[in-house]
Parts: structure tokens; sequence; C-alpha cells
């Protein structure tokens, strides 16, 4: 058997749970109680699409290092689900621990000689304990919560306050789970080994950081961006982020004296009226969006054209998850980048954001109310499943007490009163964005009829070839401007002198962080690019220029982005290197440094062959 | 060119209402429809409703889908916002530029294809959450903008022009109006503007959700013998259940009835809907026996018109909703962005 891996504040814990079993609950105990230890940590659930009786499993990553991405391989699998025992326990790393419900026997075949072996019999201290069924199913979970942190060292007081955080309001369960959490720990330490290898220790690694999914966070978002409709669909992973809109509005946008609200949320008959009624509102002056997915983005193209075309400032949110078709609904990816980019028919380009964190769906969240004001056009913030429905360890959110809302190019009536004459299509500032009114602002002047069909800069229906032709080289030149705007890609040039480079985008980026590290110290130096924004801002074009190879790292069968980066940016692309994950989990550190080290030193242009063990 | 302006000079001694506008006023640009085609009548039938009420032509948005119905917004109201959106989805976008704003007047126009087949649904769902809008569907039975295909709404029976016979059973929108929960209901003829003009005013008077079904003759496509849309047919079989006046809140009522031949309906606004009833001993309060009577007149071969159903007490999607009564689109920054000190307070919270 190898030496039991031995790692401080520095290793992976696996739950393997049914679904609908109450384990939700105590899982995150366990990891809110170690950011009290001040470690950190970066957790993901893995669910199917299901409400009970599927397999759903819980991961932990405690990084004290601050990597956020996930690692991949498990150092502690806590197996709770019989379906899946097999696939759990051929999982672990090599070393690693298997912790299990010894109550009743199991055959030495289903285990490895490889891995230290726990077992708790929890079924038969909870069955002791507790006579109502449902009680020993839900304690039974914190039970194994007070075994672990036995068994891995965890502060009791760490544990013992995440529980009185949540029960908050509910005081009176707090005794009960105290005593469950005592019966786990107590039982660990009186018959076992405590602590095992896999060790936390206390440390100050959090800092002022804060622990949010990025479907709330990109809800709060359009709370401060002055968000005033929100039409939607359900649609996993993107139903949270609407229903977060509706839980912050409650609490921070109705009226202190009257309780009115100062919003309005509409659950549509389906993605085409959610759509359609975001396009109504903002042509109407108000700021709003809808949240949806893939399928949901499919299903809006025709308004999406009319948007694009008619120059309606709408915000969608796309939390991508795994497609085409239902696909792996609740597995992510970031596969919706051509859809969306290139979305409805005819010629379309739409503005698209990148946020890496649920930081950054918070900031964008806002941003895209201004840009889709702005630009007068759809913006779409391209979140997924991983930063949408996971809770990620985040700087705080920040915002600008002096900032306001920058509602565009929009003439009140004193306007109209004022300017020589109103064209709704003309290009008056040589930037591509032409004015518009809102309906019911002047008895007389700034009307105008708004249309899918061709018209002219006055907005006048017409067929005529030319006027069309100038309308569409507007809204390229409208793109243009739309590259300034929208937040600027960010380069982190490699230690040493690099001659390749690599770009990723969104929730790659922790994963690549650490990846990009692994490769530093293995001699692999590479520039890297994180985009932030689609039109790409010109440093996008000059980094890739100023490289041999540039490597882009996706979540997406097809490189859509380096699809993009070719056709927009007009790139060789021999020069574009994909590097693809799609099997609808979170890509890892891992995967990216083995996927780019392997290229890197099957290549013998690279003077680092030698290098690489 | 495909846009004819009009001109604006009109007679000086044109008559003015209470705004001070003309009928003129009201007016849009020149219709590139076919001659004679019932939906001129209908834009004329508006733009006289819109005069007769002194609305402001620009606090009123005109919205409508796609097909030859759908354009006849850029033929009225010319001072007025207007959106020609997309095929089937004009009541999505009516139900958002009324969330933006519940102060405009919503006034949305589609066809049959547009609201029967491919945007059925959208309207359906905008007749039950109660969006505050007169809806009319300038309905021929027939796609005119496609050259002739039977739409949804054509009887079974009907023949095309071109000798086909539709065996698929129609869809009655004003039925299925009444069922979703429409607080007003009415079927009109654009060939009888005498009935149309005051239902599209008590329609745009109506605080909530107005739906008017107007069969309107396409002479291109449907006016044909054998089409049970045509003018000969409408008007050999138009059934009228009673005939409106509408009388404004500040207006004298002068004329006097015999008890049992007029029923009287007062509108939330204020408005009094008199219904000077022709035959049938209907109560337009009522909405099962608004259903009984478009079934009962089908059954008998009839088309039944006039004001089928009214709430006089409607309520609309905002008063569901609970939103404040400033429109949401003239909130500023002090009401809707909550500030550093509550972003303070979450971030405190996600520790």
């Amino acid at each position: 058997m190898p030496q039991p891996i031995t790692a401080t504040n520095d290793f992976v814990v696996k739950f393997a749970n049914v679904n609908g079993s109450g384990s939700a609950s105590a899982n995150g105990l366990f990891a809110k109680s170690i950011m009290r230890m001040g470690v950190p940590i970066a957790s993901r659930n893995i669910f199917p699409s299901n409400i009970q009786g599927l397999p759903t499993w819980f991961e932990v990553r405690v990084s004290e290092a601050g990597h956020m991405g996930r690692r991949g391989g498990v150092d502690m699998m806590v197996a709770m689900n019989p379906q899946t025992w097999d696939r759990d326990v051929a999982e672990i790393e090599p070393g690693g621990y298997l912790f299990y419900d010894s109550t009743r026997p199991m055959p030495k075949s289903r285990f490895r000689d490889d891995i230290t072996v726990i077992g708790v019999p929890l079924t038969e201290i909870t069955n002791a304990a507790y006579s109502d069924p449902r009680q020993r199913q839900l304690f039974k979970n914190i039970v194994y919560l007070g075994a672990l942190s036995a068994l891995l060292d965890m502060e009791v007081e760490a544990v013992q306050q995440s529980i009185a955080a949540q029960f908050k309001g509910k005081e009176k369960l707090i005794p009960a789970n105290f005593a469950a959490l005592e019966m786990g720990r107590d039982w660990a330490q009186q018959n076992l080994a405590c602590p095992i290898g896999l060790r936390l220790k206390r440390a100050d690694a959090v800092g002022d950081r804060i622990f949010v999914d990025g479907n709330q966070a990109a809800a709060l978002g359009a709370v401060y961006g002055g968000a005033t409709v929100c039409a939607w669909y359900p649609i996993t992973p993107s139903t949270s982020l609407a229903e977060a809109f509706e839980k912050h509005c409650g609490r921070l946008r109705k009226d202190p004296e009257t309780g009115a609200k100062r919003y309005a949320i509409v659950q549509a008959e389906d993605e085409l009226a959610s759509i359609g009624m975001v396009v109504g509102a903002a042509w109407n002056g108000a700021r709003a969006f809808t949240a949806t997915s893939g399928p949901g983005v499919s299903l809006m193209q025709e308004f999406l054209g009319l948007a694009y075309f008619a120059e309606i400032p709408a915000v969608l949110f796309d939390v991508q998850r795994a497609g085409p078709s239902t696909g792996m609904p609740t597995r992510t990816q970031q596969s919706d980048v051509l859809s969306a980019a290139y979305a409805s028919h005819g010629d379309t380009k739409h503005v698209l954001l990148f946020p890496e964190d649920p930081n950054e769906c918070f900031a964008f969240g806002a941003d895209a109310f201004d840009l889709a004001d702005r630009l007068q056009t759809p913006i779409f913030v391209m979140l997924d499943l991983d930063i949408g429905m996971n809770d990620w360890l985040c700087a705080p959110f920040a915002w600008d007490p002096d900032r306001r809302m920058d509602r565009g190019k929009v003439l009140t009536a004193a306007d109209l009163e004022m300017v020589a004459g109103f064209g709704r299509y003309r290009d008056v500032d040589g930037d591509g964005i032409p004015y518009r009114t809102w309906p019911g602002t002047h008895p007389e002047k700034g009307a105008f009829f708004t249309r899918g069909t061709s018209r002219d800069r006055e907005a006048r229906y017409t067929e005529d070839g030319g006027p069309y032709v100038d309308n569409m080289q507007r809204l390229l030149k409208k793109l243009r401007t739309a590259r300034s705007l929208v937040p600027r890609p960010i380069a982190t040039p490699a230690k040493e002198k690099a001659r390749d480079g690599v770009i990723f985008y969104g929730s790659t980026s922790a994963a690549m962080r650490e990846a990009l590290a692994a490769l530093d110290a293995q001699g692999i130096h590479l520039d890297a690019m994180r985009i932030r924004a689609f039109p790409f801002h010109d440093d996008v074009a000059e980094f890739i220029a100023a490289h041999d190879r540039v490597f882009v790292v996706e979540q997406n069968r097809d490189a859509q982005l380096r699809t993009l980066l070719i056709n927009e940016e007009e790139i060789d692309p021999a020069r574009l290197v994909p590097v693809l994950h799609y099997d609808g989990t979170p890509i890892t550190a891992r995967f990216i440094r083995a996927a780019i080290a392997d290229r890197a030193s099957t290549a013998n242009v690279l003077p680092f062959r030698k290098a690489t063990p | 060119m495909s846009y004819l302006p009009k001109p604006k000079l009109h007679h000086p001694k044109l008559p003015t209402n209470a705004i001070g506008l003309t009928r003129r006023d009201y007016e849009g640009a020149i219709s590139t429809l076919c001659a004679g085609c019932g939906h001129d009548s209908i834009s004329a039938a508006i733009i006289q409703a819109c005069f007769n009420l002194s609305l402001p032509p620009h606090r009123i948005a005109k919205l409508s889908g796609i097909g030859c119905s759908s354009k006849t917004p850029t033929y009225f109201l010319g001072a007025a916002h207007g959106f020609n959106s997309v095929h089937g989805r004009m009541p999505s976008v009516l139900t958002g530029a009324y969330l933006a704003n519940r102060e405009l007047i919503y006034l949305g126009v589609s066809g049959d294809g547009d609201s029967a087949s491919i945007g059925f649904g959208q309207f359906a769902h905008s007749i039950r959450r109660g969006v505050n809008m007169t809806y009319i569907v300038e309905n021929n039975g027939v796609y005119g903008l496609t050259k002739g295909q039977f739409s949804a709404t054509s009887d079974l029976g009907s023949v095309a022009k071109k000798g086909a016979v539709n065996t698929d059973q129609p869809i009655d929108l004003a039925a299925i109006a009444v069922q979703l929960g429409a607080t007003f209901v009415a079927r009109s003829f654009s060939g009888d503007k005498e009935q149309l003009v005051p239902l599209i005013e008590a329609a745009l008077l109506h605080e909530g959700a107005a739906f008017l079904d107007v069969i309107s003759p396409c002479v291109a496509f449907n006016n044909h013998p054998g089409s049970t849309k045509s003018y000969d047919y409408v008007r050999e079989h138009n059934d009228a259940l009673n005939r409106l006046d509408v009388m404004l809140p500040r207006q004298e009522i002068t004329a006097s009835y015999a008890p049992g031949e007029v029923t009287e309906v007062t509108q939330h606004d204020g408005s009094v809907l008199r219904l000077r009833k022709l035959h049938a001993d209907h109560d337009p309060t009522d909405r099962a026996s608004a259903m009984h009577q478009i079934m009962e007149r089908k059954a008998a071969g009839e088309i039944l018109t006039g004001l089928i159903y009214v709430d006089p007490n409607p309520t609309a999607l905002h008063e569901h909703l609970g939103t404040i009564p400033a429109p949401l689109n003239a909130l500023g920054d002090a009401e809707l962005c909550p500030g550093v000190e509550a972003l303070d307070r979450i971030n405190a919270s996600l520790r």
C-alpha cells in the first residue's frame, strides 16, 4: 500500500450522496466551517436533473494557497450512496481515504487495498439515538460531519458557529444539532486514530472575501444596475438568477412607505415571450433583462435579430450548460459562445461579457445595463453553471457611490425642443450610435415607428438597397465603438520571456491561473490573456500577433471562442491551438497543465523539452 | 419609395375636440393596403374613436405583429410611437412596454394569423395576465400578405379563392378571450362603423385587458361566394347583440329609453356604456351568459357582434404585481440603486 496522503489545508474531499436526503445542508456546514478557520475552499455541487433519489455529489477543495478551480482527483471520499459506490471508490487517489457507513458489513472485494478505509456505523449510531425515521436520516448527516471534524482536526467551535449561523431564527434546532455533532465526534475520537493524514489548521487566508454563487451575484448586479423589469422562463441553471432578483428586490427595492414594488417580474409562458417583454420594456425606457440558458437563447433568436436591427437595449444572462438540446442540463459548459455572438438570422453580431467569478457577475451584471443603453443593442452576460450555481470565494462586491446610470442617447421633451430635427437612425456623433426617444415624450416631436423591416435614417419604411446598406454599415461602426466600451482583456505576462501565449475566459480562469503556475514551475512559460468581452478589444489581436502560438482554453467541443477569433480578427487558424474540456464537469488545472505540457513537449520548436519530466 | 407621407394641410374649419385637435391630427401615413380592405375602415374607426375621446395621440403606444393588419399602425396616430414587432409576438412586446410605463394607453393591433396561429399562446397569456390594453384582431380568415392561405379563424366549410374547402375547426378568439378572463370582449365588423367606433372608445377607456375581434374582409383573397368572411356574408349573418353609446364621465346624458330597453354599465373611469339591447336577454357583465350567447349564435349560423362581456371594475397586471403607481421607466438612481451601505451589509452576510 502506498503511503497514506498527508496534507494540511490542501486536499479534496468529495461527498457522494442521494439527492433529497438532506445532505446538502451538512455538506455546506462542512465547507463553511473550514472557511471559519481562515482556510479558503472551492466547493462544487454535482447534481442530477432530479428532485429526489438520484446520485448527487459535493466536492470541497481545501486550498490555503487559494486555488479556486477544480483540482481533479479526490483525497477523501465520503461515500454515502450505495448506488455509486464502485465509481466513488475508484475515484480516490492512491493513498487516499474512504469514509463510509460501516453499519452493514461490506465484502472486502468492494474496497481497495491502496487506500485507508474509515468505517463509522452511522446508521447504528442514529438508530440508537433517534426513533423518528426523518430524524435518523437528517441527523446521520450531522453525525458524519462530527466524525469528519475529528478525523480532519477541525476546530469544533468553527463547526458550532456554522450550525448556529445556519439555524439563525430557528434557534431551538441548534442544541439537537450540536448533540448529533458531538455524537459523531465522540465516536470517531474513541474508536479511530484521529486525526488522519489530511488535516485542517487555522490560517488567515480568507481575508475579506465573500462566499456566494454567480446567479445571486448577477441578480444583485441587475438590482444595482437599475433593472426594473425581469421577464423569464424557468430553465436550469438560470432559474435561481431570476429568483434571486426577486429576493433581492423584495429587500432592496420596495417603496419604504407603501411597500409597493419598484420592479416588475413576470414569469412568462416561454422564452419567446420573455425576450419579447424585455424588448417591449426596453423600447419604452425601462431597464429590462431575462435570464436563460442555451435552449432559451435558441428560442429567442427571432427577437434578438429584431432587437439588434431595431436597436433596442436588452440584457440577457445566459447561464450556459452542456448541450445541444437538453444535453446535460445540470452540467457546465461554455458552449453558447457562437450561438450568442451571432444570434438570429441575417447579419448580426452581439456584445458578450465573460465574468470569471461571482464578483465579476455582479460588476458585469450592473455594467450590462449601461452598455445596453449606451449601445442600444442586446448585451449577453455569459455565465455558466459552474459560476452560476456554485458558491465561490471571491472578492467582495464593490460599488462607486458616485456612479450614476448611463441611460445613453435618449432625447427628452426639452431636448426635442432644442434640436433642429430628429431622425432615429442618424449617426449624429460619428460613433454609429443614434439618438432615441421613448414613447409619450413630446406631443409633436420625436415619435417614430420601430420595425424589423428596413428603414431610412428618419425611421421611414423603405425597401431600397442604399438606405439598407447604409444602416447595416452604421451597425458595424457601432460595434466598433463597442470595443472600447466593453471590459478590456487582462494580460498576465510570464515570469520569463515567452514565445507562446494562452487565451482563456469565464469560469476557466481559476483553473487556468493554477495551471499557469504549475507550468511555470515545470519550465513552460506562457503569457496569458483573459478575454472579458466580445467584440474583442484591439489588445487581443496584438497579443496573438506577439506570439508564435496561442493556446485557447475553452469548455466546449468546437473551440467556439477560437472560431470567433479566427473569424473576427482574421487570425491564421494554425496559430491558435485549441485546449478543450467539455465532459460537463468544470475544467481542472491538472487537465490544462497536462494538455498544454503535452503539446508543448511534442513541439520541436520549443526549447524546454528536456525540462519536462 | 414605399413610404407615403400625407400632406399636413387641412381645412381651417375642421371641427376640433376638447384638446383642440382635428380628426386629421390623429391620422398617419397613407395606407398601402388594397383598395376596399376592411383594415382601412378599422384604422379610420380608431382615428375617429381617439378623436372623439380627445386622447393626446403621443400618449398612445401602438404595437403590432406581422401581416396586413400589423402594417396598419403606420396609417393612424402619426404622432404616437409605434412598434411593428415580430410575427405573433405583439402581446409580449406590449406587455413589456406596459410594465415599463403604466401611464400610456396601449393599443395592440393584430390579425387572425398573428393571434390565432403563430401567436395564439401570446394572445392567451397577455389576456389572462390582465395587461391594460386594447387588443384588436383584424380578422379576415385568410393570410393576405402570402396570398390566400386559410387562417385558423376560417370557418369549417369556408371556400378559398382557388376552391379549396377548409376542413379544420375555426378558433373563435372572442369566445376564448371570455374564457381566459378578458375583462372586456367585443366583436364587430369593419363595415359597421356605427357599431365599431363606440366599441373601440369603450375598450380604450377600459382599465384592463380589452379584446376586440373585428371581422374585416380581405378584398383580394377572401371576398368571394363561399367565403364566410366576405362583405356580403357578414352583412347577411351579422347578429348584433346590442348597440353601444359611450358617455364620458363629464358628459350629460340626454336620450331617454323605456325600462328594459337599455343596460348601463359604468366603467371604472366613470364612463357610462349604454347598451341598447337588440334582441337577446343578455347581461353583458355575466361571463357565463356571454359564453352561452356566442355558442348559441354560432350554432344558429350567425355571427354575434356587439359588446359581449364587460367587467365594470377590472384589475390589471400592475395591480396584481403590486408595483408603484409611478412609471418604472421614470425611476432614477435614488429609487433604484440600494447604495454602498446596503452592499456592505450584503457582503458581511456572505462571509
